[in-house]
């Protein structure tokens, strides 16, 4: 055989990729969060996390936090779309295209606009911390959220409305019991997208001074702090967390992921 | 529902998302420190953003980071998904499982377990720039994979057979008939790979040299501060990225659809 080239030998330096910088680096944070700083197996910082009232404030703040965001996010978004897959405008590409427009533009830098904003409305940005960063979070996540509603809504096969009309259902009950429904694959995938990044994306309470900590921070302060196995240690529950997420909505949905969505 | 109010709320989410922005875009050609009373028109912030050396070098480092990095994550990314679909289903399976992570996992946790293996474990310095491009080549490598593998599926797998019936090599089969026909996902990995890596902060913070900015981590350290000029040049910068993007997408979207005015939608996908 002289010709060794296959398309299938292309994968192999992907799959090398994938496993030293993909697979290694969790094994090496799974190893660093069960050890101390002398190499020793310890549950210490699996302890610490649930003794110390700081972190466990945290934890229980991210959670408050996410739900509300994401839950913003679902009230603005859920209209958006389904006006948008519902009408019969010509350039409905085109407004769209203006929602998920934003994505592409530096999230600092828009955080930064709507500082600005915010500062001339309120002043001072101090007294309101958490409403400002439940603003900015939405404002930074939305179109995460209107992405795959929109994908699912427009998709609706439009003969089963027509059919709940037939049997006499009017608009608001066909809402509740077939498009509502239906309609919630794209609710599961928009709130893992939001509802993630909501939990750890502390740049946005840190440009909007807010000073309390989420999840993210936390990984964060232990960085700054060369703390590596306590930092393990959170960056590992909140992998588990978020494989929580990805699993519920792995069963909703399959083929939405709203970041890739170009 | 009634149409006005339909486009009413539509009205209101778009003023919501691009309000700000847009009203930062005309602050910036004033003489403004703050949004509020201005005194004169003025091109100063454009002038202090393309005259100040460390602005400058934050712009055009993470921009050559951006392409750099792409570029590698499109051809890692290519040709792993090449590879994987046409592999056996156990070795497919388990290199989208792989993929799959990075594209769910916060980008915290990313960014802190690759700076945890590369310079905790195996003490690469971070003045290297290697944990750097790593860090965002895994980012972006497995969204360039997702944009690929479907275009592989809507192939028609006996192009490739007839092309090696009629005497091509595989390669040259790859190169004439695989490549061209999933172009265009390759070419929207891409796109997404360079936006991903210009709107990146949590990778970076962790695997950057000190003293290195991208635009990210060189923002939030400006907002932090109080030099107005800084603050200023940034809205400078922003309503040209906003500029940029709005070009970008127009012909990204709106040159292929006029060519296939047939069909209905022409974003999704």
């Amino acid at each position: 055989m002289k010709n060794v080239f296959s398309r299938r030998q292309m994968g192999i330096p992907y799959g090398v990729f994938l496993a030293f910088f993909v697979a290694a680096p969790l094994i090496v944070l799974f190893y660093y969060a069960f050890t101390n700083g002398s190499g020793q197996f310890t549950l210490n910082n699996l302890k610490n996390f649930f003794v110390d009232p700081n972190t466990m404030g945290t934890l229980c703040y991210s959670i408050v936090l996410a739900v509300t965001v994401t839950l913003v996010c679902l009230v603005i978004a859920y209209p958006v779309a389904y006006i948008l897959a519902g009408s019969a405008l010509k350039r409905k590409g085109v407004i769209l295209m203006l929602f998920v427009l934003p994505m592409w533009i530096n999230f600092t830098l828009r955080i930064t606009a709507l500082k600005e904003i915010l500062s001339l409305i309120e002043g001072n940005l101090a007294f309101h911390p958490f409403l400002n960063t439940v603003i900015g979070m939405t404002y930074d996540f939305l179109p995460f959220m209107i992405l795959p509603l929109y994908t699912t809504l427009s998709r609706l096969d439009s003969s089963l409305i027509e059919a709940a009309g037939d049997l006499g259902a009017d608009s608001f009950q066909t809402f509740i019991k077939v498009i509502f429904p239906l309609s919630i694959p794209g609710i599961v995938s928009g709130v893992s997208m939001v509802f993630l990044p909501a939990m750890t994306n502390y740049v946005v309470l840190d440009m909007l001074y807010n000073s309390t900590y989420i999840m993210g921070s936390l990984i964060g302060s232990y960085f700054s702090a060369y703390d590596w196995h306590n930092g393990s240690m959170i960056a590992l529950i909140l992998l588990f967390i978020i494989g929580i997420v990805a699993v519920v909505s792995e069963g909703n949905d399959t083929e939405n992921t709203g970041r890739g969505l170009v | 529902m009634k149409k006005g109010f339909r486009y009413g709320w539509i009205g209101l989410v778009l003023l919501f998302m691009y309000a700000p922005i847009l009203i930062l875009a005309v602050y910036s050609f004033t003489d403004a420190a703050n949004i509020g009373p201005f005194r004169s028109f003025s091109v100063h912030n454009y002038v202090t953003l393309f005259t100040t050396p460390e602005l400058l070098n934050m712009i055009l480092g993470s921009v050559i980071l951006a392409v750099g990095s792409g570029l590698i994550a499109t051809i890692l990314g290519t040709s792993g998904a090449i590879g994987a679909f046409y592999s056996k289903k156990r070795v497919k399976m388990a290199m989208s499982a792989l993929n799959q992570v990075p594209v769910v996992n916060a980008d915290v946790v990313t960014g802190f377990s690759m700076c945890i293996l590369l310079v905790v474990v195996f003490g690469v310095s971070k003045d290297t720039y290697i944990p750097l491009v790593l860090g965002h080549v895994v980012l972006s490598a497995p969204f360039v994979y997702l944009a690929v593998v479907p275009k592989l599926k809507q192939m028609d797998p006996s192009i490739y057979e007839a092309a090696l019936d009629l005497g091509a090599t595989p390669f040259y089969a790859l190169v004439k008939v695989i490549i061209p026909e999933i172009a265009s996902g390759i070419l929207s990995g891409f796109v997404m790979a360079i936006t991903l890596s210009l709107d990146d902060y949590f990778v970076a913070t962790y695997t950057k040299p000190a003293t290195f900015d991208t635009i990210s981590t060189y923002v939030v350290n400006a907002t932090k501060g109080s030099q107005t000029e800084i603050k200023t040049a940034l809205w400078a910068l922003s309503t040209i990225i906003f500029l940029v993007v709005v070009v970008v997408e127009l012909v990204l979207n709106l040159a292929p659809a006029k060519k296939a005015a047939g069909e209905e939608t022409e974003i999704d996908e």
